[in-house]
């Protein structure tokens, strides 16, 4: 059935135990995302040397999808170097918005792969992307800060 | 009271007929965000199209005269609809663009006319604004320096108003509510609210799009002073939007959209305006939607809004007990039938509203997910997001089944798996 290619198995477990969903204090970075055709928000905190992306911890609400791509996001790139993180984060944003044609490479993406059938369903694009997009957004807002 | 041929009405609508992901019955539960249309509606505007087309109060020529005749004849249906007027009757390109004519007509009033507006006056809506209905407001507030002030929302969905003539004080200038909520389902009962909003001298605006597709709307005995609904959730096509106001105002607003076939007269320092409602009328007129909706009208009076309005009290009645009996599902609206319309909002505990959408939609169930264009009033329910049925004419006991048997379903699928 066409919704188990959206709701895989390991989606619904990250959405009922998400990962690092508990802000921890004083980040580089704080960012805040919203989807407003929906409301769902996201608070994400990005801890990182400059080089490294020491942890990412996040609290939000929202639907399964978005809810658990962000704990998938926050779980993959901690310990990463920032170019690393950047051409992962690259890499899930090609899958979700390839409309099927990419499956995602599981050695880069990890869980992520399984977000690969959300890209049939083009209303729900924006739900899997809320977290990476925040994470993106935070290391991004990083690398400036530590230009300045 | 007669009772509705549904499968008659339903080959009425050809969209109804066809199939949703994986061959499922289309059971269409979103007429509260738009309405499906009858062939007879759909015929209306392809006929003004392939027959009638040209620039109604232009021109010399017959295709003209008949244009005019037809744009005409959708003003004098929807007014008799409504209880209005014809030239009473000003056609817009949506509600939202008919409450935005108001506001910024009361923007553009000069001081001295009763439509003036700033620091010191006030605004009044209510919590459970459509973002059509406080958005306006809140930027003739901000433009203006006038106060915005709300009636909060009770734990039941109802208006609270308990503190009505401290909220509309002598320094009201206008009133605008809701008719009915397109969350909670709710029929505000208006006679006090635009008694008292009268007695300080102020306008009173009612957004009755969710009201006039379904049941009966007389402009004159709600005493009211505006009323700006949407064509496309009654039946009609999009791009077509109903502004009403009582002449005697109509003739002192402001226009807020000039240019072309509102004019009097034109010299290249100034101009003189038409009365209403051509004045409020610029441009073109989207003709082909007037007729459209014109036929919309027809269709419903035929069948009649008594009839309509029972045969939705019906299935609201059997949604809401029959949804009540789905574990961890909470209605937000009230639960009895009483000044409520054919609108059901719920959230069940454990699933967001999205996945539950999303899983009724792969059963061919359509409804509505998110916040509906009214965040402060999902906040007051502390709610990010509801999931929204509403029912329409062409609605059976069968889509509410289909309904209750989905969430239920979607439920076990979410929760129990």
């Amino acid at each position: 059935m066409e919704l188990d290619s959206l709701y895989q198995e390991v989606i619904l477990e990250h959405y009922k135990r998400p990962l690092h969903k508990s802000l921890k204090a004083n980040p580089t970075i704080q960012v805040q995302h919203i989807n407003t055709s929906c409301g769902d928000e996201i608070t994400l905190n990005l801890h990182t040397d400059g080089t490294v992306i020491q942890d990412i911890t996040w609290d939000g609400i929202g639907c399964s999808i978005s809810q658990a791509s962000t704990s998938v996001v926050s779980d993959l790139v901690r310990g990463k170097s920032v170019g690393e993180a950047m051409a992962t984060i690259d890499a899930f944003q090609a899958m979700i918005q390839s409309k099927g044609a990419d499956t995602g490479n599981e050695d880069v993406l990890g869980d992520g792969v399984a977000f690969a059938g959300v890209a049939k369903f083009p209303a729900r694009v924006k739900c899997a992307l809320l977290g990476w997009m925040a994470t993106k957004d935070a290391i991004s807002q990083s690398q400036s800060k530590n230009e300045r | 009271m007669a009772s509705l041929d549904i499968s008659s009405i339903k080959r009425d609508f050809p969209i109804l007929s066809r199939k949703i992901r994986e061959n499922n019955r289309l059971v269409y539960l979103d007429s509260g965000a738009t309405s499906q249309k009858p062939n007879s509606v759909l015929d209306a505007e392809r006929d003004f199209y392939t027959q009638h087309n040209a620039a109604a109060h232009r021109g010399a020529h017959q295709l003209a005269e008949e244009a005019t005749e037809l744009y005409e004849g959708a003003r004098e249906k929807v007014a008799s609809f409504i209880g209005a007027d014809v030239d009473e009757v000003i056609f817009t390109k949506s509600a939202t663009e008919s409450i935005n004519a108001i506001a910024y007509s009361m923007g553009n009033a000069q001081s001295g006319s009763r439509f003036h507006i700033s620091r010191g006056d006030r605004i009044v809506v209510s919590e459970m604004e459509h973002h059509a209905n406080l958005i306006p407001w809140q930027e003739l507030a901000r433009r203006t320096g006038a106060e915005l002030v709300w009636f909060k929302v009770t734990d039941d969905g109802r208006l609270d108003l308990t503190n009505l003539s401290e909220l509309i004080n002598s320094r009201t200038k206008i009133v605008a509510l809701t008719h009915q909520s397109n969350v909670l389902g709710t029929i505000n009962p208006l006679e006090d609210i635009v008694k008292r909003t009268h007695e300080v001298g102020a306008l009173f605006v009612l957004d009755a799009c969710q009201s006039v597709p379904h049941y009966k709307v007389n402009v004159k005995s709600l005493d009211i002073d505006f009323i700006a609904f949407s064509g496309h959730k009654m039946l009609g096509p999009t791009g077509v939007g109903i502004l009403w106001g009582r002449k005697e105002l109509l003739d002192e607003m402001p226009p807020f959209l000039t240019g072309g076939s509102m004019i009097e007269t034109v010299t290249m320092e100034s101009a003189t305006y038409l009365d209403a409602p051509k004045r409020f009328e610029a441009g073109v007129p989207n003709m082909a939607q007037a007729v459209g909706l014109g036929a919309a009208v027809d269709y419903l009076s035929a069948i009649g809004l008594d009839v309509i309005h029972s045969h939705e009290t019906e299935l609201t009645r059997a949604a809401i007990s029959g949804l009540r009996t789905i574990a961890g599902l909470t209605i937000i609206g009230p639960t009895d039938m009483t000044l409520r319309g054919g609108v059901v909002s719920f959230a069940i505990e454990g699933i967001h509203p999205h996945d539950l959408g999303q899983a009724l939609d792969s059963y061919g169930i359509a409804v509505r997910t998110g916040h509906h264009c009214a965040w402060p009033l999902m906040r007051r329910f502390k709610a990010v997001a509801t999931t929204r049925a509403s029912f329409y004419l062409y609605n059976d006991l069968d889509d509410v089944n289909a309904l209750v048997d989905g969430v239920e379903r979607a439920r076990k699928y979410f929760v129990e798996r």
